[in-house]
């Protein structure tokens, strides 16, 4: 267990971002927080993650770097199987295939291991080194991911008229347990239980406390704020939804207008939305877009089939030691320096 | 001419701000950024030349039409009523069906029997254009329906079998 300065200023600075709403949305600023900060963070948001888009595209990566974690294409006669072909591609299809696996179900993180001294019988003065495979981390982010993402997709429902098929469809799933009412989410559950969970590991592990900096606490609480606002909103404090619905279709459609009497836990909800929109480019949030800029992976592991030449290679000049030798053969034999070749008389 | 403007570009380098550099794998980069866009704007293109008509819930049923003005209210205040009518019913359906008791005293202190279909439905007879307004409009299918008739007139005639 273990709370860094970090922890506790994310803490606060996520506290800080509720009270700025409560207090400017409570006193009446409400085109400020209803129309004035979203659009801005939205706009921080798409030009801020095609700047980084831009930049990454224009670093050059001139070698083949990609993580080999299967087999490589070799002699014919080495057998490779699918999962091979997978984790060491050696052509684009291949490649996409292991993005895929990468980007919808988080392939490295399935990888994890935990590393354990253990004692041993046979040497008792020393253990043996075990490396369990824990999934956790993987279960976690793959909860917190996909929850967000369904929580997100039926948030379509505020900024669509008529709403599209897919979201009725996706609700029905998602309330198929019927508890309470208005029906009880489950990706909301999951969410917010993903969340606890991803902070309570950099929290209870000692070694991951260490290395937990503010910009990895501070994303989850915000997250975190985010779903228990939106619960909130939902389940307890209740707000007009209509009138939610005519802010959010004016904000969509660029019609921007405030509706009378909409409770200001749903400004809170909204101000921490578009703080992590405007967040999103400029932290490690922006995995979204660089996951797909990630050479040990998007890249055919093809060095030994083709040869690859950096593009900016020119002829190097060279001055060899006899090319210095020629130059200063005189000054070498005066100073009695040993010569390859002497002075032809 | 062309070395003074030059020039200017190598001091412009130099100064770090301006780096004309390629971009690599252009096409797929592009391909990228026009499915962020498209992610981010489907509302806008999606209600692209659609007028949202903001709704309107009549209370100009017969039944309200009856009541003297001063007595037009709900069992609860208006704004009350719009955000929290779907807890109010949950509650009213747990105390019916686990508790037993049929009694609700209003903000009035009017004593109301506890009935979606017999109370609720008794003034709020237009379905379609009291409940369904405001649902349809934010995309809500509340479960009441499934078990309840939301048009008991209807319903009794025979006309709703085929709709449902």
């Amino acid at each position: 267990m273990g709370f860094n300065l970090a922890f506790y200023f994310s803490l606060f600075a996520v506290i800080a971002l509720v009270l700025v709403p409560l207090v400017g949305a409570g006193a009446g600023l409400h085109v400020i927080f209803g129309i004035v900060i979203p659009y801005l963070a939205g706009f921080t948001f798409l030009a801020g993650l095609i700047y980084r888009i831009v930049k990454w595209a224009r670093t050059p990566v001139p070698y083949r770097i990609p993580t080999t974690c299967g087999q490589n294409k070799s002699l014919p006669w080495i057998k490779r199987s699918l999962r091979d072909k997978l984790e060491n591609p050696e052509n684009t299809i291949y490649a996409i295939g292991r993005m895929a696996l990468e980007v919808l179900l988080f392939r490295s993180l399935f990888r994890n291991l935990r590393t354990e001294l253990r004692p041993w019988r046979e040497y008792p003065e020393g253990g043996r080194l075990i490396f369990w495979s824990t999934k956790w981390l993987w279960l976690g982010a793959i909860a917190f991911h996909y929850s967000f993402l369904t929580v997100l997709s039926r948030h379509l429902k505020f900024f669509t008229e008529p709403v599209p098929f897919f979201v009725p469809l996706l609700e029905s799933a998602d309330s198929f347990l019927q508890i309470y009412m208005p029906a009880v989410y489950m990706s909301g559950i999951a969410l917010l239980a993903a969340l606890i969970y991803l902070l309570g590991r950099r929290i209870v592990d000692p070694k991951l406390h260490y290395i937990s900096l503010a910009s990895d606490y501070f994303p989850l609480f915000l997250i975190l704020g985010i779903g228990i606002s939106g619960v909130l909103m939902r389940y307890f404090l209740k707000v007009d939804i209509v009138a939610v619905k005519e802010l959010a279709m004016g904000l969509a459609t660029f019609h921007p207008k405030v509706p009378e009497g909409i409770g200001v836990i749903f400004y809170i909800h909204l101000f921490l939305v578009s703080t992590l929109l405007a967040y999103f480019p400029f932290s490690k949030l922006v995995h979204m877009a660089g996951v797909f800029f990630s050479m040990t992976r998007n890249m055919a592991s093809n060095n030994r089939a083709i040869r690859h030449v950096n593009p900016w290679e020119y002829p190097v000049k060279v001055f060899s030691y006899m090319d210095q030798e020629d130059m200063y053969r005189k000054q070498m034999k005066t100073a009695g320096i040993p010569l390859e070749r002497d002075i032809e008389e | 001419m062309v070395d003074k403007s030059n020039k200017v570009i190598n001091a412009l380098k130099e100064t770090g701000f301006f780096k004309p550099r390629k971009i690599y794998d252009g096409g797929k980069v592009i391909v990228g950024i026009i499915i962020l866009f498209a992610l981010v704007a489907f509302p806008l293109l999606y209600n692209m030349g659609k007028a949202a008509k903001v709704p309107d819930p009549k209370v100009n049923t017969p039944e309200i039409q009856k009541l003297p003005e001063k007595e037009r209210v709900c069992v609860e205040p208006k704004k009350y009523m719009t955000e929290n009518h779907m807890k109010l019913l949950n509650d009213w359906r747990d105390w019916v069906v686990r508790e037993g008791s049929r009694d609700y005293i209003g903000f009035t202190k009017k004593k109301y029997t506890m009935s979606l279909q017999n109370t609720c439905l008794e003034c709020h007879s237009n379905y379609d254009n009291f409940c369904n307004e405001c649902h349809k409009y934010a995309g809500i299918t509340p479960y009441c329906w499934s078990c309840h008739v939301e048009k008991p007139e209807e319903w009794a005639a025979g006309k709703l079998k085929e709709e449902k």
